[in-house]
């Protein structure tokens, strides 16, 4: 993105500053607006694929009416979800009821920007750009809060409550899990981390496969980042068939709807990271050794992405559709006397093998023992 | 409120929410997630039907039996066919006899199935639910078929059934019967024996058989109690007494004796032991009356009668006091899931709010029978 503008700015005369500021800005907005409009779209499609995989499950149909095969379902749910009476409760704490949702849109959104998508396609490189995700994914507790508070529902508030100390308790194996992975490439930022996974056929340098540590650490990271973003099995700050549906229980139409797609935001940013950190994020499988076309190669590296990105999606409805619901303290006696002993050991153990050996992983050990 | 009832919060689970099958209202007293105190609020869904009853005719008042305990339609009409046959001193046809237990067995597992499904989705998981619709649906056929109704039947009549099973009914019912048992293995791979369901339910409410007399609890609860206690076997009516099945009974495989999952496995257990009786059943059907002769104008002589029979939400009894007119005098309905609810408020004290929903899906109660 600065690459971007620094380009396009170049080859302008430097004596133009307002028109220099102009150009950035719009770049800005432009790409902006790209990113919201694919976030939508994959919002909708989202829905709809839980909607299809729930009824493949379930031994039904699915949404099938709206448009072929049921496709455009999405936006007759969200035209349906602008139409309806947007209800602010009597009692509520309005301010902090109408700005939560908000919030918790905003930071989904905020959390697609330093992804790599392919090689030169990402809005912006961050160098720190795993602490930025981490540290934006827990403003979404907050809000969670606000809106619960807001909302002077007592079912809303024991849902607040309850994301609010999931969340907080399960980023603490997410970090440890995600530094274990980390300390191999010894970056943060998201591409340099891809780029590290190039080699061994595009499969074998991920990072999963690095060392026996960094396979748990996927695991540990995969089952706290479904906690993270509050689904089955760890779906009880909404847990329906508890406490009605949480903290938005009070929220209807498009306040509602920016709970719900930020959570479908929230699955595609865990998905996300865990292809990046451990699945070599847009490395193209066994072609991509090949000299092919720049162009090319980029569309392969988006679809790569997008595809491991949808399959882990895949994985967490499936286990969303499949298991019954843990209870509060079960699911706290999970984050704290399983999963972060686990992932604290594991970052030891994982600490060690970078000690020892470096950032060669165990692919890197056979192919030498091979090539001598 | 005194300063002690501060600590507490007070909310009020139902009559609108998901998870108490229907309109119960739950006057919850909770510290944080752990509740001190339930108090069931009943009446709801009152309809006087007792009071109805001294206003109709002996069979007029078959048809609101139906609406006593809507799922199992069969097992009321015969609880009350039953009641005016022995005021009457009807002797009912070999093939009725046979026909309705036919129907009482087919029923209890339909029954069955949605207390199965209920209860898993108030534990989280929707799919399993699903499943118990996709099979209830076939017994509904089945009914269909024999009445024209797939949901209140009034087919038990006083006398006999309303009209003889229709050719193909036979065939129907022994395919689904040998559809049905890899149905029950399926729930059980899915739900059953689910490490994450068994957590919840292990050790969770437990009845003791003391408290199971106390509160006057029937049915599959008594039995995961391990009373063994069936009135198809302990006072057999129609032709129980040639039929060979086993009475299921707690044994505490998960936990201890008379917990959540105990009862609700009870229901798995019966449902096999049903779809038995009903195979033998068939075997036994040979052509005869489908009814007993009745004049049309019923005039039982006067007198009172209690008659109860096994439903499978346990003992449903009428007690029918005649004076000698074509009404009856008064009708007292004995409706198992009214004491079965009588227990919630000792169950629930010291547990979590996620327990008391899986107290309520276990006890498998049904509104309309409690408030009548």
């Amino acid at each position: 993105m600065t690459e971007l503008i620094n380009r396009i700015l170049s080859g302008m005369s430097p004596t133009m500053p307002l028109t220099r500021l102009l150009i950035t800005i719009l770049i800005m907005v432009v790409s902006a607006a790209i990113v919201l409009a694919v976030s939508l779209l994959y919002e909708g499609f989202a829905t709809y694929a839980e909607r299809k995989v729930a009824g493949d499950i379930q031994a039904r149909i699915g949404p099938n009416r709206v448009g072929p095969y049921g496709l455009l379902q999405f936006v007759a749910d969200g035209v349906k979800l602008l139409l309806k009476e947007d209800i602010i409760p009597f009692y509520a704490d309005r301010w902090l009821f109408i700005i939560a949702p908000y919030i918790v849109f905003t930071v989904s959104f905020a959390a697609f920007v330093p992804l790599s998508y392919s090689d030169h396609v990402s809005i912006a490189n961050l160098n720190v750009g795993v602490l930025y995700m981490i540290a934006i994914s827990s403003v979404v507790s907050m809000a969670i809060l606000m809106g619960a508070w807001g909302s002077n529902n007592k079912w809303s508030l024991f849902g607040g409550m309850r994301a609010v100390a999931q969340i907080v308790s399960y980023e603490i194996p997410i970090v440890l899990s995600l530094l274990a992975a980390i300390i191999i490439p010894a970056s943060l930022s998201m591409r340099d981390i891809i780029a590290y996974q190039s080699g061994g056929l595009g499969i074998f340098r991920w990072l999963v496969f690095n060392n026996p540590f960094t396979l748990i650490a996927f695991f540990v990271y995969f089952i706290a980042a479904i906690a993270e973003v509050n689904r089955t099995p760890f779906d009880i700050p909404e847990a329906e068939s508890e406490i009605v549906a949480g903290y938005h229980t009070e929220y209807t139409g498009m306040r509602f709807a920016f709970f719900f797609m930020a959570e479908y935001g929230d699955m595609f940013v865990v998905s996300a990271i865990a292809a990046t950190l451990f699945l070599g994020g847009w490395q193209i499988p066994f072609i991509g050794g090949i000299p092919m076309p720049v162009w090319l190669r980029e569309v392969l590296q988006v679809g790569v992405f997008f595809t491991k990105v949808f399959l882990l999606i895949y994985v967490m409805m499936w286990i969303r559709w499949t298991l019954p619901r843990l209870r509060v303290d079960q699911l706290m006696e999970l984050c704290w006397k399983y999963l972060t002993p686990i992932a604290l050991f594991n970052l030891i153990g994982a600490s060690v093998w970078v000690l020892l050996l470096h950032d060669r992983g165990v692919y890197d050990i056979i192919a030498r023992v091979f090539t001598r | 409120m005194t300063n002690a009832d501060e600590k507490f919060m007070q909310v009020n689970m139902g009559p609108q929410h998901p998870s108490t099958h229907g309109v119960l209202r739950l006057l919850v007293t909770t510290d944080g997630e752990v509740l001190s105190g339930v108090k069931p609020y009943i009446g709801y869904l009152h309809r006087a039907l007792e009071k109805i009853a001294e206003r109709v005719t002996y069979p007029q008042f078959s048809p609101f039996t139906d609406r006593l305990d809507y799922l199992a339609s069969m097992n009321c009409n015969l609880a009350y066919a039953m009641t005016v046959e022995k005021l009457l001193n009807i002797e009912v046809p070999r093939r009725a006899q046979i026909l309705r237990v036919i129907m009482a067995e087919l029923n209890r597992i339909s029954s069955h199935l949605i207390a199965f499904g209920s209860f898993s989705s108030d534990m989280g998981a929707f799919t399993p639910f699903l499943f118990g619709i996709r099979e209830r649906e076939f017994i509904n056929d089945l009914f269909e078929i024999a009445c024209g109704a797939r949901l209140t039947y009034n087919y038990i009549r006083i006398g006999g059934v309303s009209k003889d099973i229709p050719g193909g009914f036979i065939e129907k019912t022994r395919e689904f019967l040998d559809y049905f048992p890899a149905k029950i293995k399926e729930y059980n791979e899915l739900l059953s024996y689910n490490a994450i369901f068994i957590k919840r339910l292990a050790n969770i409410a437990v009845i003791s058989p003391d408290d199971a007399f106390d509160y006057g609890i029937t049915g599959p609860n008594l039995r995961a109690s391990g009373i063994k206690w069936d009135l198809r076997r302990e006072e057999p009516y129609l032709i129980y007494n040639e039929l060979d099945f086993d009475i299921p009974v707690g044994k505490g495989e998960m936990g201890k004796t008379g917990d959540a999952w105990d009862r609700y496995m009870m229901r798995i257990y019966e449902m096999e032991q049903s779809a038995k009786i009903v195979r033998q059943c068939l075997d036994l059907l040979a052509p005869g009356d489908y009814t007993a002769k009745v004049s049309k104008v019923l005039k039982p002589p006067a007198g009172e009668v209690y008659v109860r029979a096994e439903n499978p939400r346990g003992e449903l009894g009428f007690y029918l006091i005649s004076d000698g007119s074509t009404k009856p005098y008064r009708l007292k309905i004995r409706a198992p899931s009214f004491a079965n609810l009588s227990i919630i408020p000792k169950l629930a004290r010291g547990v979590m709010i996620a327990d008391l929903v899986a107290i309520i899906g276990s006890l498998d109660i049904i509104l309309p029978e409690i408030d009548r």
